[in-house]
């Protein structure tokens, strides 16, 4: 028998025998020992003198490195190596990547703290420990409170030891000793199989129901339908596609062709405003005009736009040219353009642009107001 | 060791007695001076000292409802704060008869704003008098039915009374989540009443816990580090204090950070003009001490298990807080007052004097009651709270 002695352990019946008997070793000038209770006795951390783990460090140190990574990173991608203008605001956004900053602080934090504990403190992937499958631990885990000094205590040694747990009232008084030959269960090839095949099966699995049984009749029926699909190849017609192009002469629903396109304002005749003059119809008007004509014209027509200098100047559509147009004049403009201005007739429709020439009369009358326009005349 | 009754020194009574006189002669003197800026003092002064005392009570209610055992022996430092609800309504009274001084709602002709038209049904002087009668009257009569079985418990050591709390205060922490937000809404939001927010309920809830936990705080350590308290009292219920306002702490700066972030980042007028009020004419900078003082210190204060168990920092970072709640209700109101940065002895006068009337309220009720809620059948498993 030459086993090296991992510790030797020591029995107690009650949470204040153990808190006593862990005071007297501590003053004995043991380091090196562990407390072993079926569940937390409190008070033990003080009567252990255990220092503070030292895990919070590792947590705070890698939450800062997160921190700063996440907000360094954020801020070289959208300033340096990729800059967009996001809804008007600047490249460097820090407020918008504090969100992210705290969500990567607390992840790397917590998954550091996990893995630490595990790898470090726990020492994974050896998952076992001299002490398990012993009688003490048998014991501690049902009723009893127990002390384990190891033998790696710079003070250690056996009959001392044993002397001193006696003197304290421990019972069972036990040596535990190191295996023989320390297996890591997890490196074992049954346990790496099982997990290769548990991988395999659920990945086989995944991979069968998502890409062949999902094109499988009856599953597929909802994605293969009988029907032509957009911008697809076509065995029926002879060219191929099968997009096809409307039969010559077809117009959309609701087209009426304008007769006087591109003609000059001059040959205008016949065209009346087909609608109401009140105010339901202005105030169509007055939102399209807002939506379409006053990024040049200006709100009130005056030609003061809010996109002057960069373009031609507008003419103002109160001058006594305009006033003196009929309202097919107007029209003609909108729909077919003049000079720089494009034709509006795709954006706007044939009756909103009646409409805004009502609104039109209402801004040059209102340039223009009499004290007659007042509602019974008040000054 | 067991709890035996000490009454408070006379200095208590002389430090508070002095602070309400100072504060009275302050605000009288501010209200001859300035009647305008002295009612929007009265009105952080209501707000802050509402914070505190309701704060004060839902901790009570909590306790109850949560079946918590840890804070049952301060649970009376909770209540004595929360005794001070009638005078917090007496603090809104000068403000009751001036309604239009502070918030220009009430004398906007409707017809002339829009929107102010579309919220006169709830925004109108009558419906908020009784909003406001309503919330405290509700407030109170929890405060006295909780308080009533407490100190009942104290002679009688009734178990059942316990239990009652406990069913009270179920409803109670809805009614306080609603009533807190009302408050908010009426008091703080209707100054701008052009302004949207769907969650600055939630940032003055938060503000009210935060100050109502620090008072309670502050007072416990004072008193237990004093010998006025049970000496049982272990560092663990000073960790637990700690913890909390940590706790709170982030919350509020949640809170805060997404009112910011959300409005900001939509940049739309209606709502980006309340910050913009709080960012120029000088007011950038008690914002940016805002950060500092209610979410910077107590973070960086709490941060360790050690500082948590600390009574020097514990009283230090509860005063942090409880003036940053004072200083946050400040930047709320002020800027609506004047367009740039205003502070002069105006803004003490109210401070002092609610100090000094809580202290003295504090007095006399610590005269008559035992600072520790000796019969409550919680009180044991409190004592032997251990982390």
């Amino acid at each position: 028998m030459n086993r090296k002695v991992h510790s030797i352990t020591g029995l107690f019946n009650t949470p204040n025998e153990i808190l006593n008997a862990v005071e007297e070793i501590r003053k004995a000038g043991y380091t090196m020992f562990d407390v072993n209770t079926p569940y937390p006795v409190h008070g033990i951390e003080r009567a252990m003198k255990l220092k503070p783990s030292k895990l919070g460090y590792v947590t705070f140190f890698v939450g800062v490195s997160g921190a700063l990574f996440a907000f360094l990173f954020m801020t070289w991608v959208s300033v340096n190596n990729y800059p967009l203008i996001i809804g008007g605001k600047p490249f460097f956004t820090w407020p918008a990547f504090i969100p992210i900053t705290f969500e990567v602080t607390v992840l790397s934090a917590s998954i550091a703290t996990v893995l630490t504990m595990l790898f470090v403190m726990f020492r994974f992937p050896n998952i076992s420990n001299p002490l398990h499958d012993t009688n003490y631990m048998k014991q501690v885990s049902s009723d009893k409170f127990g002390i384990m000094i190891s033998s790696l205590d710079p003070k250690f040694d056996e009959n001392s030891a044993s002397e001193l747990l006696l003197k304290l009232g421990a019972k069972n008084i036990e040596l535990v000793y190191y295996p023989d030959d320390i297996k890591i269960k997890v490196f074992e090839p049954k346990f790496i199989i099982f997990l290769l095949l548990v991988a395999v099966l659920t990945s086989g699995t995944t991979y069968f129901l998502l890409n062949k049984l999902m094109y499988m009749q009856p599953f597929s029926w909802m994605s293969e339908q009988n029907k032509v699909l957009p911008q697809t190849k076509s065995d029926f017609w002879s060219d191929g596609f099968s997009n096809r192009m409307p039969v010559p002469g077809t117009v959309s629903r609701n087209y009426i062709g304008y007769e006087f396109k591109g003609k000059p304002d001059s040959v205008i005749y016949g065209l009346s405003n087909p609608l109401p003059f009140n105010s339901k119809i202005i105030d169509i008007g007055k939102q399209r005009y807002n939506t379409f004509c006053s990024p040049c014209h200006g709100y009130f027509g005056k030609g003061d736009s809010r996109l002057r200098n960069q373009f031609p100047a507008p003419p103002t559509l109160l001058s006594e040219k305009v006033k003196k147009w009929v309202d097919g004049n107007i029209f003609h403009v909108i729909t077919n353009g003049q000079n720089v201005m494009p034709s509006y007739a795709k954006q706007i429709s044939v009756e909103d642009r009646w409409a805004i020439v009502h609104y039109i009369r209402v801004l040059q009358r209102a340039q223009d107001a009499k004290d007659t326009d007042l509602e019974n005349n008040v000054k | 060791m067991e709890y035996t009754k000490k009454e408070l020194p006379k200095r208590v009574f002389q430090i508070g007695l002095i602070l309400t006189v100072i504060g009275l002669l302050l605000i009288g003197v501010s209200y001859g001076l300035n009647f305008q800026r002295t009612l929007f003092n009265n009105l952080i002064g209501f707000v802050f000292a509402a914070g505190v005392s309701i704060g004060a009570l839902v901790l009570v209610a909590l306790e109850y409802l949560a079946g918590a055992t840890w804070s049952v022996p301060f649970r009376r430092v909770s209540e004595f704060l929360a005794a001070a609800l009638p005078f917090v309504f007496i603090l809104s009274l000068p403000l009751l008869f001036n309604l239009k001084e502070v918030f220009h709602w009430v004398y906007i002709n409707p017809d002339t704003d829009e929107l102010i038209k579309h919220k006169s049904p709830y925004l109108n002087e009558l419906f908020f008098i009784i909003r406001l009668v309503a919330i405290f009257g509700i407030f109170f009569l929890f405060y006295s039915l909780f308080i009533k079985n407490s100190r009942k418990q104290d002679e009688s050591g009734d178990q059942k009374l316990t239990r009652n709390n406990v069913k009270l205060s179920a409803p109670f922490m809805i009614i306080a989540g609603i009533g807190i937000s009302f408050i908010a809404i009426d008091w703080l939001m209707s100054l701008e009443p052009h302004w949207y927010s769907t969650i600055f309920g939630i940032y003055y809830i938060s503000s009210t816990l935060l100050a109502g936990l620090a008072a309670t705080t502050f007072i416990v350590v004072l008193l237990k580090e004093n010998g006025y308290l049970h000496p049982r009292i272990t560092s663990d219920h000073y960790y637990s204090f700690g913890a909390l306002l940590f706790g709170i702490t982030n919350f509020w700066a949640y809170i805060a950070f997404s009112q910011f972030l959300l409005i900001w980042y939509a940049n739309i007028p209606e709502e980006t003009s309340w910050f913009m009020m709080r960012w120029i004419g000088g007011w950038k900078y008690v914002s940016v001490l805002l950060i500092i003082i209610k979410f910077a210190i107590p973070y960086l204060g709490l941060l360790t298990y050690p500082s948590k168990t600390d009574p020097k920092r514990l009283i230090a970072v509860s005063i942090i807080i409880l003036f940053a709640h004072l200083f946050d209700v400040y930047w709320l109101v002020m800027p609506s007052y004047s367009k740039t940065i205003v502070f002069g002895f105006y803004e003490l006068a109210f401070p002092v004097f609610i100090v000094g009337i809580y202290i003295l309220l504090f007095y006399f009720l610590s005269k008559k009651q035992n600072l520790v809620p000796i019969k409550d059948p919680k009180l044991e498993r409190g004592l032997e709270f251990h982390l």
